[in-house]
């Protein structure tokens, strides 16, 4: 990972930050993030990132829920402990089904969420580049990787071009680390400078 | 991109003034940038006091006992289960705001989502306290949990509706918890952006969890919220469901009914938001958010006030109906004699329920009345104490006249230490929800920006054109980007 070169532009309209996402992939730049304030739906397509199976997780971590209520209810009550309550079935099924449902929901957001923070990497003390501190206010930040064969010049004039403002080189580091938010921390302290273009 | 934004006019604009995304931020971010307000410290302090009190008295019933309490052998539950089940009903509303009324794509929620939910997890907080104080040796609260112990293992009974209570309540509190505070992180982020001390980076940089604002992030996020508000629909219906089972698998009269948890869910979700309004009347003109909490949501909730309150009336007159149908005299006692009558030591307490949950939210028939904050907020406080009433009669005019007339009980008033406790959780509540209003964003801000180039006000008045123009133009205007 460690630190990277991006070209940073701005922009401060959905209707014109779509357009733009669609320019710069035709063109074929790539497309490190988009920063947004907040969910734009169909942005996520534009950009050509695919659906997220979090849903999918969540399914089977409620499977898990259920299973485990059964499952260790009926252990408990029917194979462990046999109680007789007013002579009905040890097996009691109906009667099992509130705490089934319940564990199978629990189950399922714990995981979902705890899923969730895996993947977008999201912890308390977690801290991380976001190129412009308006991107939770209301810019929409539109970070685009360079390579060391990219033209920094032509890239700047290509995203202004396609409605970007105050469009600039920021070397950035990728990767979260620890560190609190009230100090200035750096996870490398010395910056990489971009490969030269041979 | 107009095309994807359009609403009708006729719908009201769920953001009033000029607002653009910047200025959404900048409104409710200042409460919470701004320093506390001497209001504000008074009634952090006043609720922090009863909160005192309410320790000392849990103390005293810790250090002596249940005696401490007027509960007595006939009358098991008294004040306890009844605040239990009143403060686990004001707990339904948030998630019902948040999830269901999401999963019905209703654009108003985001106004109300954020202070409501919050309000459910204080609630939920406080109901939580009287089932475990009540339980006398509280040391051995543990007992509840299927743990392996040394007694066999002996587990706990999974047949019992009172442990299907503990699951579904710790379940609900959980699951809410991280429903709010998953929506929170953007919210907390746009803070941490903004803070210019250095505690207040270090601390919303904490709470935030490094969120980012990435696309990907936000389709995840989207994804979370979807499914979290599918999970919590049928999950706020149980748990009041399992609270009624507490009452209706029993053979008591007057319990012993299968009307119970439409009726006990219906009443949930009206008293609930009863408290919502009791809140955000105050909340929005204190903190000066009546742009975005406006006229137009405080009539929403006064509707689904109105058809809940029938419900709930509905529902007490079919359970009249069912008592005297059913031709058990025992029943008959119950209803007839140990309710209706006013003569009866508790009749008065019935009829206190049925003016202020059936009579009383008639009113809100007429527009009008819906949107009168005064009113709003003078029956949202009758609603509660109807409510609570509700929960009284239930339980203790079940109990203290049963079967047998030679353990009929003496009349029941509570002592100074019962007083004490439910005066602390109300103490709980309020601290728990001064802090939030003065730490959290109580509007979700990112929430508020996704709706407002559809539902904004100077938004909408700027597509008002497209509803006469002709079709050509409108094509030629908005589908040149497809």
């Amino acid at each position: 990972m460690g630190v990277k070169k991006f070209v940073v532009g701005n922009f401060y309209d959905e209707a014109i930050l779509f357009p733009a996402v669609k320019k710069v992939r035709r063109a074929g730049y790539k497309i490190h993030d988009v920063y947004t304030p907040h969910p734009i739906h169909g942005l996520d397509h534009a950009m050509g990132l695919r659906d997220t199976s979090l849903h999918t997780a969540g399914f089977i971590y409620g499977i898990i829920g259920t299973a485990t209520a059964v499952g260790f209810i009926t252990w408990a009550l029917a194979v462990d402990w046999p109680l007789n309550f007013g002579g009905k079935p040890f097996f009691s099924l109906p009667a099992w089904i509130p705490i089934a449902f319940e564990l199978t929901v629990l189950f399922a957001s714990v995981g979902m969420v705890l899923t969730f923070c895996y993947l977008c990497q999201l912890a308390p003390f977690v801290k991380k580049d976001h190129f412009n501190p308006r991107s939770t206010d209301d810019t929409f930040v539109m970070a685009l990787e360079c390579s060391d064969k990219t033209n920094d010049t032509e890239l700047i004039s290509f995203l202004q071009e396609a409605g970007a403002a105050d469009v600039q080189i920021m070397h950035k580091e990728t990767d979260w680390w620890w560190g609190r938010y009230g100090k200035e921390t750096k996870r490398f302290e010395k910056q990489i400078p971009a490969q030269p273009v041979h | 991109m107009s095309l994807l934004r359009y609403e009708s006019h006729v719908r009201a604009p769920l953001v009033d003034g000029s607002k653009d995304y910047h200025q959404v931020t900048e409104d409710i971010c200042r409460p919470v940038e701004a320093k506390p307000s001497k209001l504000w410290w008074m009634g952090f302090l006043i609720s922090a006091a009863l909160l005192v009190f309410g320790i000392i008295s849990v103390t005293i019933e810790v250090i002596y006992g249940t005696g401490q309490w007027n509960l007595n052998k006939t009358i098991g539950w008294g004040w306890d289960i009844t605040n239990f089940v009143w403060w686990i009903g004001i707990g339904h509303a948030g998630t019902l705001i948040s999830a269901i009324l999401l999963l019905f794509r209703q654009g108003w929620r985001t106004g109300v989502n954020r202070a409501a939910e919050a309000m459910t997890i204080f609630a939920v907080m406080c109901a939580g306290q009287f089932p475990i104080w009540h339980m006398g040796r509280v040391w051995n609260a543990f007992f509840v949990l299927p743990y392996p112990n040394t007694r066999g293992p002996l587990w706990v009974n999974f047949n019992s509706p009172l442990l299907w209570d503990v699951f579904a309540i710790s379940t609900y509190f959980t699951v809410s918890l991280l429903f709010w505070y998953s929506g929170l992180l953007p919210d907390l982020a746009t803070l941490r952006d903004r803070a210019k001390k250095k505690w207040a980076k270090s601390f919303y940089g904490v709470a935030a969890f490094g969120w980012t604002g990435s696309t990907k992030h936000w389709q995840r996020h989207e994804s979370l919220s979807l499914v979290l508000a599918g999970l919590s629909t049928p999950l706020v219906l149980s748990v009041h469901t399992i609270v009624s089972f507490d009452f209706a698998t029993s053979i008591v009269p007057g319990w012993h009914t299968t009307i119970f948890p439409p009726y006990f869910v219906a009443g949930a979700i009206f008293s609930g938001f009863a408290m919502v309004q009791t809140l955000l009347v105050v909340t929005r003109k204190v903190l000066g958010l009546q742009e975005y909490i406006t006229i137009e949501h405080i009539e929403v909730m006064n509707k689904v006030i109105v058809l809940t309150g029938s419900i709930v009336g509905i529902a007490y007159l079919t359970e009249l109906f069912m008592s005297w149908y059913s031709a058990v005299p025992y029943e008959h006692f119950a209803f007839f004699k140990n309710r209706l009558d006013l003569s009866s030591p508790y009749g008065w307490s019935y009829w206190i329920m049925m003016g202020c949950n059936v009579l009383s939210p008639q009113i809100f028939w007429s527009t009008r009345m819906r949107r009168n904050l005064t009113l709003t907020f003078f029956m949202s406080i009758l609603i509660n104490i109807g409510m609570w009433f509700e929960r009284f009669v239930i339980i203790v005019t079940s109990i203290y006249r049963d079967y047998l007339p030679s353990s009929w009980s003496t009349y029941y008033t509570p002592t100074i230490w019962e007083v004490g406790f439910y005066l602390g959780t109300f103490g709980l509540f309020f601290t728990c929800y001064f802090l939030f209003s003065k730490f959290f964003p109580v509007i979700a801000i990112a929430e508020i920006k996704h709706i407002l180039k559809r539902s904004g006000d100077n938004y909408k008045k700027g597509n008002l054109g497209i509803e006469t123009e002709e079709l050509e133009e409108f094509g030629h205007k908005n589908l040149e980007h497809h």
